[in-house]
This record gives structure tokens, C-alpha cells and sequence, in this order.
């Protein structure tokens, strides 16, 4: 079948083109855009193929209509995963220190506050916090809404929160016990210790880590989508019921959506990759 | 000299110990490394413990700065009481210094930092008093114009000076040397020997664990040797040196001269 030749058909969407990006993807250095270009022409070419000359606009038509709109949820996930990281590391890094504290009762606590955070699907938490969080909160006699985002980014704050305390813990353990006694030798109280020679330490060898955490929670926001948080998915959705629900659209524009959250995160693992290699030689 | 009034305060006489160990037991779980230590070490003396390995040389100079807690027994620091369930032990190590086999350096700070930290953190000093002092004791172990060099790029000799230095900055009234030169090569043991010789020399107070016989018999004051837990035999390096009378001393000694 003949690809459809309007004029507004530009020449990604023609054959060649799609064979000339792999060709060079098979031959050259892997390269994030280039791959993300040749997963885009064969998601946007294939059901262009599979769709004749017709009136409505081509799926990439669509796409591009609704680019902004789907881009603008994306931004949502985007700042719904960078708030959920901020609060989570900072609530994460005091429950790990609560982990490490000589205090038997305190180190339970945050042992069973880690350990139950960090063992139940993030889907549920995020129910949870949404039916268990009011819409609203009065602070100093102000009303302050809370929008469902909000609540939702409450809700994956409390797993990053988990897994950034078993990363500081893992990391200060990791810290060679000669340094606590050296430390000690010198009259350095438990705190000073900790906060000046051993987590200085540590930062380097957490950042692979907690990277990778930050990867898996901001694929996961579009989870929020299930409990009614507009954010990308379910504009996606909205779109695709509002373009009459045809067949051939969805793989375009829920491809659109991998291509955003492939195109955001791969850079970030190829990144994590490189700092644990770089680390481990170091 | 001095009134009873106010004791804390007082200076021993030099001619009382600074340290002292009475009937010292250790004990991990079921094994005993140490059975029963006493010796007692003047201002200024320079006491050397040598013995086979495992002998317990290293958790005998880990009890008198509390980095172990003893089993039973008693030792005292300068009027500290360390076997004192109410120990203040900064108060301890702020009196004692401890360099390590292993440098122990804080690999992220540079030499200088690493001499500064605990002036500055731990007894408050003001940073630039401290930064003066501090260039002036990487100097004194031969460190100058290494200031900013980070542990990683220094060799393990110069590693170990920049940790003597490390524990000079806190103006300790006892240094305890734990095996420094064993891991080091053989043509660094000297600059460090050289240097723990010099701070002899001044009348720093010493306790040195160490397999270096030689550097034991020029330096030393007094010789322990341990085996096994216990105190075997000790005298001036002179004496035990030439004369062991224990076959224990004898045969090690025959083994590492």
C-alpha cells in the first residue's frame, strides 16, 4: 500500500526515511534520539500505512493537535515525580538516620515504617492516601485546598521515602568501620561523625541509587490517572475519547506518551549507569 | 604545688603515671584476649608493646581510649577513670591520641582538613589559630606544600604523617601508636619512624603496639612483652633485648632480631 501523500505529510512519515534512521541506528553509537526517532516514525508510520486517504486527519495530524495539551500533562508527571522525589528524600534520609540511631525504640520505628512502605504495591499507597487525605487543610485559619495531584504526590513521596532510607542506611554501612574509630579517637560525638566525615562520604555512592528510584517513580506517576489526577495518561484518554474513539488512534497517541516517558527517563538511567561505573572504579 | 581543693584541676607530678592499668580482663564473647594486663607509664615515657601477633596488642591499646570497653579491671588517664560507667570519653580522647595501622584518614577532606576537622568541631577553636597550627604540624612530619593533596594521592607514609599530625592538632597528653609502619613499604617506615622519634624526643608521652624491634630498642623507655593475654616479661629495651629471661621472650625474639 502507498503511504498518503497530502501536503501536510512531512518526511519522517515516508519509508525511507524510517530505513535511513535504523540503518544508522544499527551502524552508529546508540544514541537516545535517535532511537526515540525510530521508535516515533514507526509509531506514527504504521497506522498511517494501515489508513487510506480519507477526510479525517491522519494520526499524526492528531498527535500533533494535541501535542500541547498531552505535553502539558506530561509536565504534571514531570513535577508531580520531582515534588514526590524532594519530599520523599527528605522525609527518607531522617528515617534512615532513624535506622541508624543507637536508640533501640526510635531504630524499630523506622525500621517498620521502612520495611512497610517499601513491601506494599505503590498503587494502593497512592488509594490510601488519596481517600485518607482531606481535600482540604486549615492552616492558621487560612483554608488551603488540596488538589488531587497534590494528594497523589503524597502518595509516591512515601515509597521514595522508603527506599531513600534503606539507601542512606546501605550507605553509611558501607563506610568502613576504621572511619567511625578514627573519628571516635578524636573526640567526635556520634552526630559530628555522621554528619561530617561518614555521609559525606556516602553522597557519591547514594546518587546511583537514589537516581534510579527517581526513574521508577516518575514512570510510575501516571499511576495518579486511576484516581482521577489529570495528568498525561488520562489527557491521553480524554483525547483519544474525544477524537471518536478510532482504533488506529491509539497507537499513536498512547505511543506519544511512551515516546515523552522514554525520551525523559532513558537519559537518567544511561546517566545512573555512568556514575556507578565511574564509581566503582574510583 | 597544687591545693587539694580543687583536684580536677591539678597537674600529676611527673614522676606519677599518666596511665595506668590495673588487673585489665577483655573478654568477646566466649574467648579472653586479655588476662589480666597492669603496667603504668609516666609523663613523658616512651613504653613499647610487642608479642606475636594476636596476642591482644591492639585491643590492649583500644581499652585505654575506650574504643573497646574492658570486661573487668581498672584504667586510669591523667585522673580518668575509663572503666567509670559514667566515662565522659570525648573528655578521654581529648587527652589521648590514636594513629592507626590503616592511616584512617577522612579520604574526602584534604591533609590539611584532615588536621583542622577536630580543633575546629570538637574543641571549638578559632579556624584561623587552628589553620596556622595545622601548617605548622604538617611542616613538622616533613608535609609542607601538601597541604591540599587528598589521602588517595599521597603514599601510605605520608598518609601516616598527615594522621600523626591529624592527632597532634588536638594537643593530647598520651599518643598511642597502633602497628603504624606494618602496612607500610619498607622505605616509608622510616620517615614515620623518624617522625614518632622526634615527637619522643619532645616528651610526648608514647604507647606504642609495634614490630619494629629495632625502633623499640633505640626509642623505648620500657619494653611489654605480651603473649596470650598476659604480660610475659618487661624491663628497659636494654636488658630485655639482650638478657630475656622467659623462653616465651626468648623465642620470639630469636625469631624477629
Amino acid at each position: 500500500m502507498r503511504p498518503p501523500q497530502t501536503a501536510s505529510d512531512l518526511p519522517v512519515l515516508l519509508p525511507f526515511r524510517v530505513s535511513r534512521t535504523r540503518a544508522r541506528f544499527a551502524v552508529g553509537p546508540v544514541r537516545a534520539g535517535l532511537l526515540g526517532a525510530g521508535l516515533a516514525g514507526l509509531i506514527l508510520v504504521a497506522p498511517a500505512f494501515a489508513q487510506g486517504p480519507d477526510a479525517v486527519l491522519s494520526p499524526f495530524q492528531v498527535v500533533l493537535r494535541w501535542a500541547p495539551l498531552l505535553l502539558t500533562g506530561f509536565a504534571l508527571n514531570v513535577a508531580i515525580s520531582l515534588i514526590a522525589m524532594l519530599l520523599g528524600t527528605a522525609a527518607g534520609v531522617g528515617l534512615g538516620l532513624g535506622l541508624l540511631s543507637e536508640g533501640p525504640i526510635l531504630r524499630r520505628i523506622a525500621w517498620a515504617l521502612t520495611q512497610f512502605f517499601r513491601n506494599v504495591p505503590w498503587l494502593v499507597l497512592l488509594f490510601f492516601v488519596m481517600f485518607l487525605v482531606p481535600f482540604q487543610v486549615t492552616v492558621l485559619g487560612v483554608r488551603v485546598p488540596l488538589p488531587d495531584w497534590i494528594k497523589a504526590t503524597v502518595g509516591f513521596a512515601l515509597p521514595v521515602m522508603a527506599n531513600v532510607a534503606e539507601i542512606v542506611r546501605a550507605a553509611v554501612r558501607s563506610v568502613p568501620a576504621a572511619q567511625w574509630e578514627a573519628a571516635e579517637s578524636l573526640a567526635f560525638t556520634r552526630r559530628q561523625t555522621l554528619f561530617r566525615i561518614i555521609l559525606p562520604q556516602c553522597l557519591k555512592r547514594m546518587l546511583p541509587p537514589w537516581m534510579n528510584v527517581y526513574a521508577l517513580i516518575a514512570m510510575a506517576t501516571v499511576q495518579a490517572s486511576i484516581v482521577g489526577v489529570t495528568e498525561m495518561l488520562t489527557l491521553t484518554a480524554q483525547v483519544h475519547a474525544a477524537e471518536g474513539g478510532r482504533p488506529e488512534l491509539f497507537a499513536p497517541l498512547y505511543g506519544f506518551a511512551l515516546l515523552c516517558f522514554f525520551l525523559y527517563c532513558y537519559p537518567i538511567d544511561r546517566l545512573t549507569a555512568r556514575l556507578e561505573r565511574r564509581f566503582e572504579t574510583a | 604545688m597544687f591545693d587539694g581543693a580543687s583536684p580536677m584541676l591539678s597537674v600529676p607530678p611527673a614522676d606519677l603515671p599518666i596511665v595506668q592499668l590495673l588487673d585489665v580482663h577483655k573478654s568477646f564473647g566466649e574467648a579472653e584476649v586479655l588476662k589480666g594486663i597492669s603496667f603504668a607509664v609516666r609523663r613523658g615515657e616512651v613504653v613499647c608493646i610487642i608479642g606475636p601477633s594476636g596476642s591482644g596488642k591492639s585491643t590492649l591499646i583500644r581499652c585505654i581510649n575506650a574504643l573497646v570497653p574492658l570486661t573487668s579491671g581498672m584504667i586510669r588517664v591523667d585522673g580518668i577513670e575509663v572503666a567509670d560507667p559514667k566515662l565522659d570519653k570525648l573528655a578521654l580522647r581529648r587527652k589521648v591520641g590514636m594513629v592507626f595501622q590503616q592511616y584512617n584518614l577522612f579520604p574526602h577532606k584534604t591533609a590539611l582538613e584532615n588536621v583542622m576537622m577536630a580543633p575546629i568541631h570538637v574543641l571549638g577553636q578559632d579556624r584561623r589559630e587552628v589553620e596556622v597550627r595545622a601548617h605548622a604540624l604538617l611542616a613538622k612530619v616533613r608535609l609542607a606544600g601538601k597541604e591540599a593533596a587528598y589521602p588517595g594521592e599521597m603514599s601510605g607514609g605520608q598518609q601516616q604523617r598527615v594522621a600523626i599530625a591529624r592527632s597532634l592538632a588536638m594537643r593530647p597528653d598520651v599518643m598511642l601508636f597502633d602497628e603504624v609502619t606494618a602496612a607500610l613499604d619498607p622505605e616509608t617506615v622510616k620517615e614515620v619512624l623518624v617522625t614518632i622519634r622526634e615527637l619522643a624526643e619532645e616528651g610526648m608521652t608514647c604507647i606504642l603496639v609495634t614490630h619494629e624491634m629495632n625502633f623499640a630498642r633505640e626509642v623505648a623507655d620500657h619494653v611489654y612483652f605480651t603473649d596470650r593475654g598476659v604480660i610475659v616479661e618487661h624491663g628497659p629495651p636494654e636488658s630485655l633485648f639482650s638478657s630475656a629471661v622467659d623462653p616465651r621472650t626468648r623465642r620470639f625474639l630469636s625469631q624477629v632480631l
